[in-house]
C-alpha cells in the first residue's frame, strides 16, 4: 500500500474509529465510502459527549450551580476550538446552528428582514450551478421575499465554474455572492479567495459554503476573503445536530436577529426587547450543548492529525480512485479528472446500470456509497444526468478499500450483464 | 451474497428492465401526470386513456433504476384492458405486497409478473422505486374519473 501522500499513521487513525471494525452484509468488512454524506466518529468525540452527559450535564448560561458552570465552560470552550479551527479573529464571530443548512438560512432570511442590509427589488443574488440545494433554495426564498433577482455562474464541461462572463454577472446591483468551496457532487475545489475578491470589488457580501471543504482542507476564514463561512458538524467527524456560521463582526452586528427567544436578549418588556451581542443574538433557546461539545473535540482531533496532512491523504486516495474508476469499462467520472483540482468525492456513471442498482449490489459487498442526485439536481441537469453514484473517502480511507470498490463495480457489470 | 441479490433482482424484473412493455408516450389520453422520487430523482411521465370504464391504454416515459423501470412495465401490462375497478383492485394488492415487509404472500393469478417484486418488499429503500409508477397511474386515473364526473354534472 506504499502510496506516497497517505497519512503515515493511517492504521492508528483507523483504530480511532470503532465503526470501521464492524462487519455488514453477513460478515463482510465495512468499506465506508460515503463520508461526504456524513463522516464516521472517532472514539474521542464519542467519549467526550458521553462524559459530558454523564458528568457535566446542565443547561448553560442560566443554571446557577456547579454543573451549570461546567456545562457553560464546555460549550463556550467548543466555540473557542471552532474559532481556532477556522482561524477566526474573534470567538464571538462563531455562531452555533443546527447544521449548514440552518446557517445558510440564517443569513438568507435575515437579509430579507428590515435593516441596513435588507435586499430589495433591483438587487441581485449570485450563486453557482454546482451548489448543494442548501445553498440554492434559501437564496431563491430570499429573492421571492424581497423581489431581488437570482442569477448564477454556469459550469464548464469539465465541471469547473465558468467565469468567462463574471464581469457581467458581477455588477453594482450584486448584493450577495454565495458559492461552495468544494462541490459535493463534482468534487471541484473553487478559487475561493479570487472569487471573494472579485465580489468585494462590487461591494457584495460573500457567503462561502465550506461543508465539504472544512472536513478535508485547511479553512482560514480571514484568508478566504469571505464575509460568511458555514460548515456542518457531522461531516468533520463531529455529531449531527450542530453546524457553524462564521461571520465578520460588523456584518453580524448589522443583521437583525434570526430567531427570537431565550438567551438572545439583553432585556425584554411586554412591548419590545433589546438583543444580546453576538454570538448569543443568533442563538435563541437552549442550544445543542452536547453536540457543540462533541464538535469541539472533533475539530481538535482533525487539527491534531493536521489539515494539510488530511488534504494530502484525500488527494492521494482521490488520485488512486480516479485511476481505479478509469479501469472499469463504461464508467465516466463527472467533474475534473485531475486529483489536484478536487476533493474526495467522486460521482460517476456506469453505462447500462442505474446508480440505485449499483449501490444495491455494492451494499451486498459491504461497500457503502451514495446513489441519486446528492442534493445537487441542477448540477446533474447541467451534465444531462439524472442521477449518479458517488464514492467519497476520508482520512480513514485505505487504498485497498478503493480496490474493493473497483472489484465490486466490475462484479456489478457482470451481474447486470453489461459490456 | 448473490442469493440476497437474486431475491431482489428476479430474472422477470431484469427482463422487463431490458425490454419494457408499453413504453413511450401515446395519444389519445385524458390525463398526464409527472411523478418523481425526491430521494433519488427517479421520474415518470405517465398518460392514461380510458374508454368507458376500461383502461384502454397506459403510456409512459420514465427514467430510473431497474426496479422502478420494471415495475412500470409490469403495471402497464397488468392494467391495460382491465376495467378501472379491476385495475384498482390489482393496485391495492400490489400496494399491500410492497408494504408487507416480506410477510405478504402474493397471488399470482392477480399480480402475474408482479409477484417477482415480493423480494423488493424486504428492501425498504427500494419499495418507493417499485411504487413510483403505480402511484402515478392511480393519480392519473383519479384525474380522469374526476373530470368525467365534472362533465356529467
Ligand atoms: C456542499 C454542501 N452544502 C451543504 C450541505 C448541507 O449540510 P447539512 O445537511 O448538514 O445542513 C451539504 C451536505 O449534504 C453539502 O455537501
Amino acid at each position: 500500500m506504499g502510496l506516497e501522500g497517505l497519512l503515515p499513521e493511517l492504521e492508528i487513525i483507523r483504530k480511532d474509529f470503532p465503526i470501521l471494525e464492524r462487519t455488514v452484509a453477513g460478515g463482510k468488512r465495512l468499506v465506508y465510502l460515503d463520508s461526504a454524506n456524513t463522516s464516521q466518529k472517532p472514539q474521542v468525540v464519542i467519549d467526550t459527549m458521553v462524559d459530558h452527559l454523564e458528568n457535566h450535564n446542565a443547561n448553560i448560561a442560566r443554571a446557577m450551580h456547579a454543573l451549570g458552570a461546567e456545562s457553560t465552560e464546555a460549550f463556550e470552550g467548543a466555540r473557542d476550538r471552532v474559532a481556532a479551527f477556522l482561524n477566526a479573529p474573534s470567538r464571538d464571530e462563531v455562531i452555533f446552528t443546527k447544521n449548514a443548512s440552518e446557517a445558510l438560512n440564517l443569513v438568507a432570511s435575515t437579509l430579507a428582514f428590515r435593516g441596513p442590509l435588507q435586499l430589495g427589488e433591483g438587487d441581485e443574488i449570485l450563486i453557482t450551478e454546482m451548489e448543494h440545494h442548501s445553498n440554492i433554495v434559501p437564496w431563491q426564498m430570499l429573492a421571492q421575499r424581497t423581489g431581488a433577482t437570482l442569477r448564477w455562474i454556469g459550469l464548464t464541461d469539465d465541471g469547473r465554474l465558468d467565469l468567462s462572463n463574471l464581469g457581467e454577472l458581477l455588477n453594482e446591483r450584486t448584493k450577495v455572492v454565495a458559492f461552495t468551496w468544494v462541490s459535493n457532487m463534482l468534487g471541484t475545489i473553487n478559487p475561493v479567495s479570487d472569487l471573494a475578491a472579485r465580489a468585494k470589488e462590487v461591494g457584495a457580501l460573500v457567503v462561502v459554503d465550506a461543508s465539504q471543504a472544512a472536513p478535508q482542507l485547511p479553512v482560514d476564514v480571514v484568508a478566504s476573503g469571505a464575509d460568511f463561512v458555514v460548515f456542518t458538524g457531522h461531516k468533520v467527524v463531529g455529531p449531527t445536530g450542530i453546524g457553524v456560521l462564521w461571520g465578520h463582526r460588523e456584518v453580524l452586528d448589522a443583521l437583525p436577529p434570526f430567531l427570537g427567544g431565550g438567551e438572545m436578549i439583553a432585556t425584554v418588556t411586554m412591548a419590545e426587547s433589546t438583543y444580546a451581542p453576538i454570538p448569543h443574538k443568533f442563538e435563541a433557546g437552549t442550544p445543542p450543548i452536547v453536540e457543540a461539545v462533541g464538535l469541539g473535540a472533533a475539530v481538535d482531533y482533525l487539527s491534531a492529525v493536521g489539515m494539510d496532512a488530511i488534504h494530502r491523504h484525500e488527494q492521494t486516495i482521490t488520485r488512486y480512485a480516479l485511476e481505479g474508476l478509469a479501469s472499469v469499462p463504461g464508467t465516466t467520472v463527472l467533474g475534473p479528472l485531475d486529483a489536484e483540482s478536487r476533493g474526495g468525492a467522486i460521482s460517476f456513471e456506469m453505462q447500462g446500470v442505474h446508480p440505485h442498482d449499483i449501490a444495491q449490489v455494492l451494499d451486498t459487498q459491504g461497500i457503502a456509497v451514495r446513489a441519486g442526485h446528492h442534493c445537487a439536481k441542477p448540477a446533474h441537469a447541467r451534465f444531462g444526468v439524472q442521477s449518479s453514484t458517488r464514492m467519497s473517502s476520508y482520512l480513514y480511507t485505505r487504498p485497498d478499500e478503493i480496490d474493493a470498490l473497483v472489484e465490486a463495480l466490475n462484479y456489478t457489470r457482470a451481474y447486470f450483464k453489461v459490456g | 451474497m448473490s442469493a440476497e441479490l437474486d431475491s431482489l433482482y428476479q430474472e422477470i424484473i431484469l427482463d422487463h428492465y431490458k425490454k419494457p412493455l408499453h413504453a413511450g408516450l401515446r395519444d389519445p389520453f385524458e390525463a398526464e401526470v409527472h411523478h418523481v422520487n425526491p430521494t433519488c430523482g427517479d421520474e415518470v411521465t405517465l398518460r392514461v386513456h380510458l374508454e368507458g370504464d376500461k383502461v384502454a391504454d397506459v403510456s409512459y416515459h420514465s427514467e430510473g433504476c431497474s426496479i422502478s423501470q420494471a415495475s412500470t412495465s409490469v403495471m402497464a401490462d397488468l392494467v391495460i384492458g382491465k376495467t378501472v375497478d379491476e385495475a384498482m383492485a390489482i393496485h391495492a394488492d400490489f400496494l399491500a405486497l410492497m408494504q408487507g415487509k416480506g410477510t405478504v404472500e402474493p397471488d399470482e393469478d392477480v399480480l402475474e409478473d408482479g409477484i417477482a417484486f415480493a423480494g423488493v418488499a424486504k428492501f425498504p429503500a427500494r419499495v418507493k422505486c417499485a411504487l413510483l409508477s403505480w402511484m402515478a397511474w392511480k393519480d392519473a386515473t383519479a384525474k380522469v374519473l374526476a373530470d368525467n364526473t365534472l362533465e356529467k354534472a
